[in-house]
């Protein structure tokens, strides 16, 4: 029982993880119709760029208190990394609208190659450590027999996680931004009759998308302790599993299917086998694409007008 | 006479290769009704949406209260108080009937908001009980006045409506038309689309003939309701 808790809890920490990163794929095909294969390189971007600013600031310029380091780590990364994903929209993306429809895909793989060497290159092949911290955590159970432990980093994931996805919740369905984000999802044309600047929309949702991942990336920076110019690659491929689980498009679903996923890899790694966990969650991009095209969450084709 | 709401000009529009509109001249004064008629596939919907520069006019002048709007992008176009009810209605289907409505403010400033919800659904006084409900979830004639409405949300100075009445039962027809009557009489200008030529040309103060991309005739409504032509082709074969 102790053990089944522990690896609800890990397998909770790791879905946030991928619910932040799963949200950029959900948004982007949402308005879009596209997959950008560079966001999980974006993750890994971000995680670099959060790795070098609690480096920066912590050992060059001595910011203490550590929470108030974390913080400004943390809004510096979304603003750094949001760039960049405005830029790649910019560059790699938009000249190719309306182009034929594999352009913009083929340009995303391309621009996920270009982010993963520009790493490699700048920041060299190996793993990067990242400094001990947070490492503190809760013990509970029986002293002498199994014990649940809670690390002050998986509270601070699942913490972090909840505020940015209520606070973006809100965006979404609240502001006049989000129903103009909504309304491009639903009929682009249309939102352009009534006023709205879909291009600078859709470089919005990019933005909005980049800055979740960034979040993501500092988590998991500091949840691992180690970060590599491949890590994109993985992480990025499991949490567009999420999305696709979730229902490709719907934002809750993204959440969930970011959740399921991470509990998914924990559990079978825990009741199985470690070595098999990311054949685990791909299967299930392959039996979700085949029988569930839609998603758990996602509405089928057919109610598209 | 005075200088047009909005002025079209020797227009051409192309889809790809394929000249939809060739060379089209049309007026629009301030506190008319003008209709447009004319078999499907004439060009009216391209008109229409040529006016709000997609597909953009390669040849010609738009001009909208005198300034030059032929290559404003489409949401500025939108932000100049011309709105569009288009062909198909286009409602947001997954969003209620209010952000549907809110959506339509997004021109016109949202602090007049509650103002104009209440002038508006004056007019359609169903859209008032439904306002939680979603879009998708509308009959076609309620989605057809939820989309005129959206449009009114603009506080626009001209109404594009483009065959508001396609697909809808006889009674929803005249409620519509009706509507829009009494939107004229309030002083809104209104250039009307339609293929229900008959009451479209009873409706309109002035109007016009298209036919394969271009103006083959103008008129009042009624001059051209006399017309054997316009009743040979349009009139006894257009309302079954
Ligand atoms: N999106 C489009 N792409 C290519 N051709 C189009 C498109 N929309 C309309 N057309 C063509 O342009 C012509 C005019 O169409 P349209 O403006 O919709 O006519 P109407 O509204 O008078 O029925 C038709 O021949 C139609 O097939
Ligand atoms: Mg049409």
């Amino acid at each position: 029982m102790e053990y089944f808790v522990q690896q609800l809890i890990n397998g909770i920490t790791l879905g946030s993880i991928y619910g932040l990163i799963a949200i950029g794929y959900t948004m982007v095909f949402g308005i879009i119709g596209m997959v950008n294969f560079a966001h999980g390189d974006v993750f890994m971007l971000s995680a670099f760029i959060a790795l070098i600013l609690l480096l920066a600031l912590t050992q060059m310029l001595g910011i203490t208190p550590l929470a108030l380091a974390l913080f400004i780590v943390l809004i510096l990364a979304m603003l750094l990394t949001s760039l960049w994903a405005w830029a790649i929209e910019r560059l790699a993306y938009r000249p190719l609208r309306g182009s034929f429809r594999l352009a913009p895909l083929i340009s995303a793989i391309g621009m996920s190659i270009f982010l993963s060497n520009l790493v490699q290159v700048t920041q060299g092949p190996r793993n990067k450590p990242v400094p001990e911290i947070l490492n503190g955590v809760f013990t509970f159970g029986d002293p002498e027999g199994y014990t649940v432990t809670l690390s002050y980093k998986q509270i601070l994931i699942v913490a972090v996680t909840a505020v940015l996805l209520a606070a973006f919740w809100y965006v979404v369905q609240r502001t006049s931004i989000g129903r103009a984000q909504r309304a491009c999802e639903q009929d682009r044309k249309m939102a352009a009759l009534l006023g709205v600047n879909v291009n600078r929309t859709i470089s919005l949702t990019f933005v909005m998308g980049a800055a979740l991942a960034a979040v993501a990336g500092l988590l998991f920076m500091i949840y691992y302790g180690v970060v590599h110019f491949n890590d994109g690659f993985v992480p990025g491929v499991k949490a567009f599993t999420a999305a696709v689980l979730g229902g490709i498009g719907s934002l809750p679903g993204a959440v969930l299917g970011g959740l399921l996923i991470g509990l998914i890899e924990v559990l079978w790694s825990g009741y199985f086998s470690n070595d098999y966990k990311d054949v685990a969650t791909f299967s299930i991009l392959v039996i979700t694409l085949v029988f569930l095209p839609s998603g758990l969450l996602g509405r089928p084709e057919v109610e598209k007008v | 006479m005075s200088e047009p709401l909005l002025s079209v000009r020797s227009v051409k529009s192309f889809y790809g290769h394929i000249m939809a509109l060739r060379g089209v001249d049309l007026d629009v004064h301030q506190g008319e009704i003008v209709t447009l008629i004319g078999a499907n596939g004439a060009g009216k919907s391209t008109l229409m949406m040529t006016i709000f520069g997609d597909p953009r006019a390669r040849e010609g002048r738009i001009a909208f209260r005198g300034r030059d709007i032929t290559h404003l992008p489409t949401h500025e176009i939108a932000q100049l108080r011309i709105a569009q009810s288009p062909e198909g209605r286009r409602i947001f289907p997954r969003m209620t009937v209010r952000e549907n409505l809110q959506m339509g403010a997004l021109a016109s400033n949202e602090v007049h908001f509650q103002d104009d919800l209440e002038r508006i659904c004056a007019y359609f006084p169903l859209l008032k009980q439904r306002l939680d409900q979603r879009g998708g979830t509308l009959s076609g004639g309620e989605q057809q006045m939820l989309a005129i409405a959206r449009a009114l949300m603009s506080r626009p100075q001209l109404l594009l409506l483009d065959e508001p009445s396609l697909g809808l039962a006889p009674l929803v027809v005249k409620r519509i038309f009706d509507v829009i009557r009494a939107l004229n009489m309030d002083g809104m200008t209104i250039f009307l689309v339609e293929q229900n030529a008959f009451h479209a040309l009873r409706l309109a103060h002035r109007a016009y003939v298209m036919v394969n991309g271009t103006i083959t005739m103008s008129g009042t409504g009624k001059e051209l309701l006399a017309r054997p032509e316009i009743k040979a082709a349009y009139l006894e074969g257009g309302r079954h």
